[in-house]
C-alpha cells in the first residue's frame, strides 16, 4: 500500500455551542415597538442622525443613542440589488430584491425586502411601504414586516435620501 | 528601549451577567470614563486603538466589530484588533508606537462570557485534531494540573484554600469585584469538591465586562499633563500546545518572559498575575521568584472576577493605579491565554 492512499486530507469535527443570546438593551426597545407594528428610531444627541435599527451607539460620535423618534413606515429606496443564486433553506425563492431603505424620518438604511414590483424597474429613489403580516403574527422580529412595496409617490433626488421627514415626501 | 506612559485606566464592575446589555452598550460607559481620566474627547484624539475579545465568548460572529461602534469613528481611525486578552492589543499598540507610528494608542477589551458555557466553549480553543474534538473543558484540564502538583508534593489544598482566603479579603477593597469576603482556608476545606482536586472557590467566576487604556509617549502624557506611570519592558512566551510536552506544575513562558521584560531589575512591590485557578497563582509566584516583599493580587485578582479578554490589560490597570496613587513604585502585571498558562505575557509599571 502506497504512502499516498493512506494520506488523511480531512477530519470531520462537529462543533455546537448553545448560546442565549441577547440583542442589547437598545434594539430590546425597538423589538418591542416593532412587535406592536411601529418602527421607532433612535436619535445621536450629538449628530442628530436616527438610526433605525438602533443598536445602542451611535456607530459614528461613539455616544449612546439615547432619544426614541418614530419613524413612518414609508421608505425610500438607496440602493438594491437583485438576488439570482438561490441560497440553502432560505425561504425566498430567486430572483427577488434586498435593498436599503431609508425609512421616513430616519437618517441611516436598513436592509429589507421589497416585492409587488417589477425587479428591471426598481431604482434608487423610489418609494415604498411596509406591507406587514396580519397582527395576529406579529413578534419582535423585524419579518412581522412581510416585504416593502413601491408606492404612487414621485422619486426622491439622490441627494435628498436619508432626509425625508416623518410627515412624509410630497415630490 | 523607550518608555511607555499609561495615563488612564478604568473597568467596568464584574458581573455574572450583564443581563439585556450588548457588547458596545457594555463598552461605552468604561471608554467615556477612559477618555474623561486621560482628559481626551474620543478615538479621534489617539492615534492608534487596538482592541481584544473572541466572538466565541457571546456566540456573534464579528461582534469585536460592534466594539468599534462605541469609538466614534468618524472621520475613519486607526483601529486593529486581536482574538486575544487585551493585554495583547496593548502590547501591539507599545509596538506602534516604538516604531514610530503613534504617540498615543486607546487599548480596550471587552467580553461577555455569559450567554454561552464557557468552560465548553474555551475547548475550541485546543488543537484542533486531538484536543478540540475531545471537548475538553478549561475546568477539567486545570483539575489535571493541580492533581499533578498535589500528588508531586509541590502543593497542597490548604496552600489553594490560602490563595482564594487571601483574594477574596484583598477583593473587599475592589469596588468592581464580584466575589468577596471573609472566608478563612478552613471554610474553603470544608467546601465540597466540584471537579476534583477543584472546589468551587479554587475557580474564576465566569463574568461579564470591559476594560480600557489609554498609552502614550513620555513626552505626550506630559504634554496631556495627567498622572502617568511608566511601562518599562514587557515581553510574552508561547508554550506549545501539546499539553503532555509540558511541564505542568512549572512555567518557564512566565519565567522567560519575565527575563525578556527586565522584571529582575529592581524591587517589585506589587505583582497583579492572571491565575484563573488558584494552583495557578502558586505556579506563577514560584515562576517569578516572588518573595514577602511583593503583594500579591491586592486586588482579589481573577478569582473576584475573570473580564475573559479583558483581565490581562486590567492586571497592569490594577498595577497602574498603584503606582499613581503612591501605595507601590514599581510592579509586574501578568496576563495569560490558552490552557493551563499556555501563553504568558509580563509587563512592569514604575513610577513615573
Amino acid at each position: 500500500m502506497s504512502e499516498e492512499q493512506n494520506m488523511i486530507t480531512g477530519i470531520e469535527v462537529p462543533i455546537y455551542l448553545k448560546y442565549n443570546f441577547t440583542a442589547g438593551a437598545a434594539p430590546a426597545r425597538f423589538l418591542a415597538q416593532v412587535k406592536k407594528g411601529k418602527i421607532t428610531g433612535q436619535r445621536c444627541p450629538s449628530c442628530k442622525n436616527v438610526y433605525v435599527p438602533p443598536r445602542g451607539s451611535c456607530a459614528a460620535c461613539g455616544v449612546p443613542t439615547t432619544d426614541e423618534v418614530d419613524v413612518a413606515d414609508k421608505a425610500t429606496v438607496e440602493s438594491f440589488t437583485i438576488v439570482a443564486i438561490p441560497i440553502p433553506n432560505h425561504p425566498i425563492q430567486p430572483p427577488y430584491i434586498i435593498a436599503n431603505l431609508v425609512a421616513d424620518g430616519a437618517n441611516i438604511s436598513f436592509i429589507h425586502l421589497m416585492s409587488e414590483c417589477v425587479n428591471e424597474d426598481v431604482h434608487i429613489g423610489q418609494r415604498v411601504q411596509a406591507v406587514w403580516k396580519p397582527e395576529e403574527e406579529w413578534d419582535y422580529a423585524m419579518d412581522n414586516i412581510k416585504y416593502f412595496a413601491p408606492i404612487d409617490e414621485p422619486d426622491v433626488p439622490v441627494e435628498s435620501i436619508g432626509t425625508v421627514p416623518v410627515s412624509g415626501w410630497e415630490g | 528601549m523607550t518608555n511607555i506612559a499609561i495615563v488612564a485606566y478604568q473597568q467596568s464592575d464584574s458581573v455574572s451577567d450583564a443581563g439585556a446589555v450588548n457588547e458596545v452598550e457594555l463598552l461605552m460607559p468604561v471608554l467615556g470614563r477612559t477618555f474623561g481620566q486621560a482628559g481626551l474627547n474620543n478615538a479621534q484624539d489617539v492615534d492608534f486603538v487596538c482592541s481584544g475579545s473572541c466572538d466565541y465568548l457571546q456566540g456573534a460572529a464579528f461582534a469585536f466589530v460592534a466594539g468599534v461602534d462605541a469609538l466614534g469613528a468618524v472621520p475613519p481611525i486607526k483601529e486593529s484588533h486581536v482574538e486575544m486578552d487585551a493585554a495583547w492589543a496593548l502590547y501591539e499598540s507599545i509596538l506602534k508606537i516604538r516604531m514610530g507610528h503613534a504617540d498615543s494608542a486607546l487599548i480596550y477589551g471587552f467580553g461577555k462570557s455569559s450567554p454561552g458555557e464557557l468552560p465548553i466553549v474555551l475547548s475550541q480553543q485546543l488543537d484542533p485534531y486531538y484536543l478540540a474534538p475531545q471537548w475538553v473543558d478549561t475546568i477539567s484540564l486545570a483539575a489535571m494540573q493541580a492533581r499533578l502538583m498535589l500528588e508531586q508534593g509541590l502543593i497542597t489544598e490548604r496552600d489553594m484554600a490560602e490563595v482564594v482566603s487571601r483574594s477574596r479579603r484583598n477583593a473587599l477593597n475592589n469596588s468592581h469585584a464580584q466575589i468577596s469576603g471573609e472566608v478563612s482556608p478552613e471554610d474553603i476545606l470544608a467546601e465540597d469538591t466540584y471537579l476534583s482536586p477543584l472546589r468551587r472557590s479554587d475557580c474564576c467566576p465566569v463574568s461579564d465586562g470591559a476594560s480600557a487604556m489609554v498609552i502614550a509617549t513620555v513626552e505626550k502624557a506630559q504634554e496631556w499633563g495627567k498622572p502617568y506611570a511608566l511601562i518599562s519592558g514587557i515581553d510574552h512566551r508561547i508554550e506549545t500546545h501539546n499539553m503532555g510536552m509540558r511541564d505542568l506544575t512549572d512555567s518557564v513562558s512566565t519565567r522567560l518572559a519575565a527575563e525578556g521584560a527586565g522584571a529582575a531589575d529592581g524591587a517589585i512591590d506589587v505583582a497583579e498575575l492572571y491565575a484563573p485557578f488558584s494552583h495557578q497563582e502558586i505556579i506563577l509566584t514560584r515562576a517569578l521568584g516572588l518573595g514577602e516583599e511583593t503583594s500579591v493580587n491586592p486586588s482579589g485578582g481573577v478569582l473576584a472576577g475573570n473580564l475573559l479578554m479583558a483581565s490581562g490589560l486590567s492586571r497592569i490597570g490594577e498595577v497602574f493605579n498603584r503606582i499613581v496613587s503612591g501605595e507601590a513604585g514599581r510592579g509586574i502585571a501578568h496576563a495569560t491565554s490558552g490552557p493551563c498558562l499556555q501563553h504568558n505575557l509580563i509587563t512592569v509599571v514604575e513610577k513615573a
